[in-house]
């Protein structure tokens, strides 16, 4: 089955339907990210499974030619846990957004994670609804006018990666639409690792949230707003990568220091993914005291949920046998009537 | 009370019974469904047919001695065929005061009480609210009373094992149990042996409780009784040669799965959230993995009926399960099935409604959203279970209908037939013919919208198959491509497909059969679910009075099978008994235009066989 894999292109990935986001979509260049990757990935098309829930993002299934199941408003995490229980084989993947996500179906997000079931959920963040035409969302700023808060949203938003981190995700990255080199890396990590994990995915809508992450994407200013984060590596950014994320110890809490004004480069953070709390802190960075931090946030693997619910089946089955139906209608009390 | 004679009373001068109704009640704490179980071994074993409801309040542990704290376990048997677990009782053992004030209205005059005097006591009496105590008051005059301080026979019977006086109670219910044994002749050697297995770890709670069952016993043999008190007889049924055993309506359910999951030769994940009185089903098959079953408890019911979706998308079958308010809360998910053609199996064991309701008591109130309760034009194929037993063989045809027309299938259950028991022989599987499930593997020509042109299901090509990679979804399909189509007729042609074929199923399905009496007549009751008994019952004692009605009970609620409009047809007048307002009787009126008329009851309780007696019985006066 495996014997032309090395041969796949991005032509294989690719369905033969016609693609319907806007012009200018920020799903266009994730969509390709994921095509092109794909062959990359060394997996054949038919264990490939993308499922996704309701939004913009979630017609993503539609245009890879893989398996694809294009399901319900925020219940996209529960149908791939039961497609990732029936065949433990396939690389299930979850195509969300966030309303999808975080909204209707945070709850199935949450567990998930939890769980740690062995999906690959990417989580396209344009902080509002697209699809019934510009609402604000729970990822929405504070002040967002839409036509459901014609006076701006009052209600605080949450972040996608700092409630991943809560829900006690193994792996939780962050990245960008158009950064096609950053989220090939990001994703690749993501589908190689088992168990759950959670990537967000920065993605502008040009028509209802346009240039809401451009701080974060301007090549011009997203040295000063952006810190792309490596295990190993001090958490410094700006153009002359001079300033740095420390962590104050009294307040346990981080803070921005700039490089040769009181601060030296051995007091500067550096990432450990492996550490929770420093994770959560780094994932909570945001504008205007903060850079956005982008890249593997946090990554430390645990035992996945199927695999360990395969391991306890197959103890079972060596003390008790393969059930045998004959014998189970006749445990317990019988008689015989002559 | 209408019937002249009843069966204890009949007992009163011959001794000799057909059959008798015994009622266990005592508080939650008392064990009086473990001493309901052990009779109901004692007596299966001796040859009564027999059918037993246990009864338990919504609360885990309630008060000791309040009356909302009441748990029984009633049984019939006798040596006719026993469908229901019987109308009045005959015999009351009232542990306490609450156990007898909540049960009494129910007992026959002149039928049996059998008290423990030990716990009449002015706590316990003013927590039922007595303000005298009914054993000394001349209100149960109308019964016999046999009063026994069973808590001070119960500590003399078990001194010897040192349990101290709280633990030493916790006999009682084996105590009671030996004296009931002994009052219907009844051999203990099964629940002696059923004790020691229980308490195989603890051998002195084994030795104290077998103890406490044979001074029980021993007791009934020994003490004087009151006059009229005496040892029933009731004669074996005459049931057919076989290997039986006792079955309830949960694993009646699960067991049919896993045989259903076995003819289908496939596997099947079933995803559940605990809700009463559904979750015992999620239980029995945890409890079985060895067997080619997942099980997935999720973190709610809209998770547990998408799991199972995409279990089915994945070439699994995925089951759910559930009563009323969760299933409503699986509608979407469920009209997603039906909209991508995935095969899935989801039950209903219905309880009280609406909202909370009744989580513990039975009702049959959610027909109307098996069968209509979805958005859009979305037909799937409902099916009800009538006893215990028939659980077995509807498991068996949701899963065959499911996975052979690729839809979702709702099977009813309630509470009274999840809990409920009665004996079954156990089946020979060579007699079920296997249903294989073919998936596609075949690439060439394939669509995702290809159909078999018999059933019209739309083929199942699982993830993972070579060269079969398509996408699905809850967006309209095109008919002949399966990619996503906003084609005005396309949409037409699509629901009618949809519609058609859940209509064909009509055709491969058993035609409708007349449970008792004759296929035309002057009035044909007809039934579906757990009503089987009481009506079943209800219509033969009518019968043998030589009235001219006849019992129809349909499993196949949606589709209806094809000869049911004729069949009800060839009767004068159609009388439609049920545990709700009137849902059944609505479809046949609407689809058959007759004019059947309904007999509701929506009290938590089953029907009485009386109930429907009386309702035959007007009728056939006002014809």
């Amino acid at each position: 089955m495996n014997q032309a894999v090395d041969k796949l292109t991005i032509d294989d990935f690719t369905s033969d339907q016609e693609v319907r986001w806007c012009p200018g979509c920020g799903d266009y260049a994730i969509l390709k990210t994921i095509q092109k990757l794909m062959p990359e990935l060394g997996k054949t098309r038919e264990s490939q499974v993308f499922v996704s829930g309701i939004g913009c993002s979630s017609r993503f299934p539609y245009y890879m030619n893989t398996y694809g199941f294009h399901t319900i408003h925020g219940r996209a995490p529960s149908i791939a846990t039961g497609v990732k229980l029936a065949n433990p084989e396939l690389d299930v993947w979850v195509i969300t957004g966030d309303g999808d996500a975080l909204s209707i179906g945070g709850n199935h997000t949450m567990h998930a994670l939890r769980r740690n079931v062995d999906l690959t959920i990417l989580l396209f963040n344009n902080e509002i609804y697209g699809l019934t035409k510009g609402q604000y969302s729970p990822t929405s700023k504070v002040g967002t006018r839409s036509p459901s808060t014609p006076e701006g949203s009052v209600d605080r938003p949450l972040s996608p990666c700092a409630i991943a981190l809560g829900a006690g995700a193994p792996f939780v990255a962050r990245s960008i639409d158009t950064e096609m080199k950053h989220l090939s890396a990001v994703i690749t990590e993501a589908h190689t690792h088992q168990g759950a994990s959670f990537v967000e995915i920065l993605q502008n809508c040009p028509i209802y949230n346009d240039g809401i992450f451009e701080q974060v994407k301007d090549k011009k200013i997203a040295p000063d707003f952006r810190l792309e984060v490596e295990h190993g590596k001090p958490l410094l950014f700006g153009k002359d990568k001079n300033r740095g994320i420390r962590l104050n110890l009294e307040k346990l809490a981080l803070e921005v220091v700039t490089l040769g004004e009181g601060a030296e480069l051995a007091d500067v953070l550096v990432h450990d993914q492996t550490n929770l709390a420093q994770a959560q802190l780094i994932a909570a960075m945001q504008s205007p005291d903060f850079p956005t931090a982008v890249g593997i946030l946090y990554h430390k693997p645990v035992s996945a949920y199927v695999a360990d619910l395969s391991d306890q089946r197959l103890k079972l089955r060596e003390k008790r046998g393969a059930g045998d139906l004959g014998k189970l209608l006749r445990t317990g009390h019988t008689w015989q009537v002559k | 009370m209408e019937e002249a004679v009843t069966p204890a009373q009949a007992a009163h001068a011959e001794h000799t019974v057909d059959s008798i109704v015994v009622r266990f009640a005592g508080d939650s704490g008392d064990g009086m469904q473990l001493t309901g179980a052990n009779f109901t071994d004692d007596t299966a074993l001796f040859g009564n047919d027999l059918s037993t409801f246990p009864d338990f309040p919504a609360e885990i542990r309630a008060p000791a001695g309040s009356t909302f704290g009441v748990s029984a376990f009633q049984i019939y048997f006798g040596s006719d065929d026993i469908t229901t677990s019987g109308d009045a009782i005959d015999v009351l053992v009232a542990m306490n005061p609450a156990a007898l004030v909540t049960n009494l209205g129910e007992v026959v005059p002149g039928g049996l009480i059998i008290v423990d005097t030990g716990a009449f006591n002015e706590k316990n009496l003013n927590k039922a609210k007595y303000d005298v105590s009914p054993l000394e008051d001349g209100s149960l005059d109308a019964y016999r009373v046999l009063e026994i301080d069973i808590q001070s026979q119960v500590i003399a019977a078990v001194e010897p094992y040192n349990l101290g006086h709280k633990n030493s109670l916790r006999c009682k219910n084996m105590w009671t149990l030996g004296l009931v044994l002994w009052l219907f002749g009844r051999d203990k050697q099964a629940t002696v042996e059923n004790l020691q297995k229980k308490f195989a770890s603890k051998p002195d709670v084994a030795g104290a409780n077998i103890a406490a069952l044979n001074a029980g016993h021993a007791y009934g043999e020994t003490a004087e009784l009151p006059s009229g008190i005496e040892v029933y007889k009731v004669p074996r049924a005459k049931m057919t040669p076989g290997l039986y055993r006792d079955i309830n309506g949960t694993t009646g359910l699960a067991w049919g799965l896993l045989a259903g999951g076995q003819l289908a030769d496939i596997d099947l994940l079933f995803a559940s959230y605990p809700i009463t009185p559904a979750s015992s089903l999620l239980h029995t098959l945890a409890a079985r993995k060895e067997f080619d079953v997942t099980t997935f408890q999720a973190e709610d019911e809209i998770a547990a009926v998408c799991a199972a979706v995409g279990a089915s998308f994945a070439g699994s079958l995925g089951i759910t399960s559930s009563a009323g308010p969760g299933i409503a809360l699986k509608m979407e998910a469920i009209s997603l099935a039906v909209s991508a053609e995935l095969p899935l199996v989801v039950i209903n064991t219905q309880r009280g409604g609406p909202s909370t309701g009744l989580p513990t008591k039975t009702e049959q109130s959610d027909l109307l959203q098996a069968v209509y309760g979805r958005h859009g034009d979305t037909p799937l194929p409902v099916l009800a279970a009538s006893t215990p037993a028939d659980c077995f063989d509807v498991a068996i045809e949701a899963v065959r209908i499911a996975t052979r027309y690729m839809t979702p299938v709702m099977l009813l259950s309630d509470g009274y037939i999840a809990n409920a028991s009665e004996p079954w022989m156990i089946p020979d599987m060579a007699g079920y013919a296997p249903f294989p499930v073919t998936f596609c593997t075949e690439q060439e020509g394939f669509s995702p919208s290809n159909r078999d042109p018999e059933t019209l299901a739309r083929v199942w090509a699982k993830p993972g198959t070579l060269g079969l990679e398509h996408r699905v979804g809850g967006i309209e399909k095109s008919y002949s491509t399966g990619n996503i189509s906003y084609d005005p007729d396309n949409h037409q042609k699509m629901t009618d497909t949809r519609k058609a074929k859940v209509d064909g199923i009509s055709r491969d399905i058993p035609e409708q059969q007349v449970a008792l009496g004759n296929a035309t007549g002057k009035l044909a009751v007809v039934g579906w679910g757990s009503t089987f008994g009481a009506i079943h019952q209800g219509v033969k004692r009518c019968r043998q009075e030589g009235l001219d009605v006849s019992h129809i009970h349909i499993r196949y609620l949606s589709p209806f099978p094809a000869n049911l409009q004729a069949l009800l047809c060839g009767f004068d007048k159609v009388l439609v008994p049920e545990m709700n307002t009137g849902q059944l009787v609505k479809i046949l009126r609407s689809e058959f235009l007759i004019d059947a008329v309904p007999l509701n009851k929506v009290s938590g309780q089953p029907f009485k066989i009386r109930e429907i007696i009386n309702a035959v019985k007007a009728e056939m006066a006002g014809s």
